[in-house]
């Protein structure tokens, strides 16, 4: 009897090893730093994923421990992660660390999928090897409820207002309802400083990092504090502008995509999308880019490859959109069932990379961990000069020590719109 | 095995515990705090008082103590009184008293939150009756007042049961032997509860009030709901290096601070309260 249980044990365990074994060569780990929220990572793991045929494990990751894991796993020898998705700014990193495959030859096979020429470059991180596809993009727009249009300055083109119209048309607004009815996302989870880093900065100064303490700059921070104005005081809470909107406390908003479609889907009839306003230097605006590799020495690289032809095909493409508020990177004709509210948000985006005075702003690249305090300053500045009123020029003088000693310390060289630099971005 | 050890090997076993979880993390946590760039150095604690919400940490964090304990034991002393002169229904009031204490703070937080935003009952309250004739902003940037008083309210409905239950425990182990002679002897009630009670009560108002002293200093998640960015505290400024900065260091140096100011408040409450031997 003891006999026959030890025998017993001993298969089941010599199964269980083996059948572990086979589903770890079935299984692939699909660690992203995107699409992080709890729904967000069950709409990937149950209906973008649905129909991929092999098992994969959906792991998300703080994008800030994202090298330290990948450094970790290299120095440890244990490598478990297969594919990564992550936005271009995070895979930087991890490319100087030679932690990704050269895709080279996927990249040759998904070349009729139609992805820009512009992004797979983006991709090669200069140099000649692909290192990670394209996998979707989405940027920051304005959101505006239709009560709010009649008081638009005459002559205002909504898709290409200038930030002096934009504080005309809110103010406007303030006189005529009483209310402070524009918001911004500067809540303690809100991404207000992509505002500053993508947006104003950009528009007004052409440059984020190296026009910092410009005289266009001190002259857009003044403007800035007196557009606040207009603003609706409980932006410092807000996190996620679909929700005031939603809830009529804000009739114009700026936000990422995700963060306002909730309010276009529910009630596409309600609002207009729209791109975010232009300076004297044009039109800035963030593309955000997010990109799928493989981690070298992956246990299952053929399946991420699987993987990342699967999340390229058109259709999946389209139910990530659909789902979690990405657009495609592909070509793709939207399907005419798309919801309008989606289709709102995608002419807005359309609107903003087509407009013929943009500037692109790339998301800080190279700061690695301490990007958490490149975007502290931005806020830090908007608190000083906006929140408690003091004078431009002081401030900007102040923080911008700050800033070069972060961009010496870090080493990272200047990132678009900023002129290329050798060696660490210099502020001047 | 001689006798005498045997009480110190039954608390090896809990003390190991605390140890292990606890002193070596707390020790890890101050070296943290005074490493920097590999070597040991202050920089940040100078990183930590350049910022510009410091100050304003400070400030507030003591703001908050200072109104609200003393409150918060007043409140629990009348609470108490009352408490012991009740007959019948005594344990329901005791239990609604103390429901607050069963909500974790993020959720009272929240309740509060409800209640004073912009939509919130307060506001439609005010409206209805005529009061008010649209909403009332109560905790924006540019109330700072009214949002201090929120807060302060806030903090006055989750945690006064803390110091009423300790204050109530006390209350109950006093003799009735001194308040019944003073009765006799023509004392007025006033009387009877300051010269009597009161002193009597010393060693439970010692531990309660360094209870809600040491608490009330690590507030962090009323303060996050209700005022968000517009009133930071030491802890939520703790809170934003750690996770938003990724600045470990700082927020250690942070922790330090709170847990130096804890302990002085503790080591103060000690000396002033302090019970003689004799009248234990």
């Amino acid at each position: 009897m003891c006999k026959g249980l030890l025998l017993l044990g001993s298969a089941i365990l010599a199964a269980g090893l083996l059948s572990a074994r086979h589903a770890r060569s079935e299984t692939v780990v699909f660690l992203s730093t995107q699409l992080r929220p709890i729904e967000e990572a069950q709409k990937v793991r149950n209906v973008i994923l649905k129909d991929f045929p092999h098992q994969v494990d959906y792991v998300t990751e703080q994008p800030q421990q994202l090298p330290v894991r990948i450094k970790a796993e290299q120095q440890g020898g244990m490598h478990t992660i297969d594919a990564i998705g992550a936005l271009h700014g995070e895979l930087q990193p991890l490319a100087s660390l030679d932690a990704l495959t050269p895709l080279d030859d996927l990249a040759g096979r998904l070349k009729d999928r139609g992805i820009p020429e512009r992004l797979m470059t983006l991709g090669k991180f200069g140099t000649e090897h692909q290192l990670y596809i394209p996998w979707m993009q989405a940027s920051y727009i304005m959101v505006a409820n239709k009560q709010a249009l009649p008081y638009l300055p005459t002559g205002a083109d909504i898709s290409a207002l200038s930030y002096d119209q934009l504080a005309a048309w809110a103010g406007a607004v303030k006189e005529k309802t009483g209310k402070r009815l524009l918001g911004f996302p500067a809540g303690p989870q809100g991404l207000m400083h992509r505002f500053f880093e993508g947006f104003l900065y950009p528009s007004y100064t052409g440059g984020v990092v190296v026009p910092f303490r410009s005289e266009a700059a001190e002259a857009m921070w003044a403007q800035f504090a007196s557009l606040w104005k207009e603003v609706n005081p409980n932006s410092t809470s807000y996190n996620f502008m679909q929700e005031p909107l939603l809830a009529g406390d804000v009739w114009i908003a700026f936000d990422h995509i995700a963060r306002l479609l909730d309010a276009l889907r529910q009630k596409p009839d309600e609002f207009v999308a729209f791109p975010a306003p232009a300076g004297p230097k044009g039109r800035g605006y963030m593309p955000v880019l997010a990109g799928l590799a493989i981690a070298k020495s992956a246990p299952n690289a053929n399946g991420a490859t699987a993987l990342i032809d699967y999340l390229s095909r058109p259709e999946t493409q389209i139910v990530t959109a659909r789902n979690v508020g990405f657009f495609p990177v592909v070509r793709v004709d939207l399907p005419a069932d798309l919801d309008p509210g989606l289709k709102l948000g995608a002419g807005a985006i359309e609107k903003t990379q087509s407009a013929k005075d943009a500037v692109p702003a790339l998301l800080p690249i190279g700061l690695g961990q301490r990007g958490g305090e490149f975007d502290k300053l931005f806020m830090d500045t908007f608190q000083l000069i906006v929140l408690r009123g003091q004078k431009p020029r002081a401030v900007l003088d102040r923080e911008a020590e700050t800033l070069k000693r972060l961009m010496s310390e870090s080493g990272a060289p200047c990132w678009q719109p900023d002129p290329p630099s050798t060696g660490p971005c210099q502020v001047q | 095995m001689n006798a005498r050890y045997i009480p110190y090997l039954l608390i090896a076993p809990s003390l190991g515990f605390l140890t292990l979880l606890f002193f070596v993390p707390l020790v890890q946590t101050i070296a943290l705090a005074f490493q920097a760039n590999g070597g040991w150095s202050t920089e940040n604690f100078a990183r930590m008082t350049g910022d510009i919400n410091f100050t304003d940490a400070v400030v507030d964090t003591f703001e908050i103590v200072v109104i609200v304990v003393p409150l918060q034991l007043l409140l629990a002393l009348a609470m108490a009184m009352m408490l012991q002169h009740l007959r019948g229904g005594r344990d329901i009031v005791l239990w609604i008293w103390s429901i607050p204490l069963g909500i974790s703070d993020l959720a009272a937080g929240l309740v509060w939150l409800a209640i004073l935003t912009d939509k919130g009952y307060l506001n439609t309250l005010l409206v209805d009756l005529g009061v008010l004739n649209g909403p009332q902003s109560w905790l924006s940037y540019e109330t700072p007042l009214s949002l201090f008083a929120a807060i302060v309210v806030a903090e006055l409905w989750r945690a006064t049961a803390i110091v009423l239950v300790i204050l109530v425990a006390g209350v109950q182990l006093l003799p009735k032997e001194y308040g019944e002679a003073a009765e006799v002897f023509g004392a007025t009630p006033w009387q009877r509860f300051s010269r009597i009670t009161l002193p009597l009560l010393k060693p439970s108002i010692q531990t309660a009030l360094i209870l809600r002293t040491v608490l009330a200093f690590e507030m962090f998640a009323i303060v996050l709901s209700i005022g968000g960015r517009n009133f930071p505290v030491l802890v939520s400024e703790a809170f934003n290096w750690q996770y938003s900065q990724q600045d470990y260091g700082v927020a250690a140096a942070y922790a330090v601070i709170v847990m130096g100011v804890s302990l002085t408040a503790t080591l103060v409450y000690l000396r002033i309260l302090r019970t003689p031997a004799a009248q234990r």
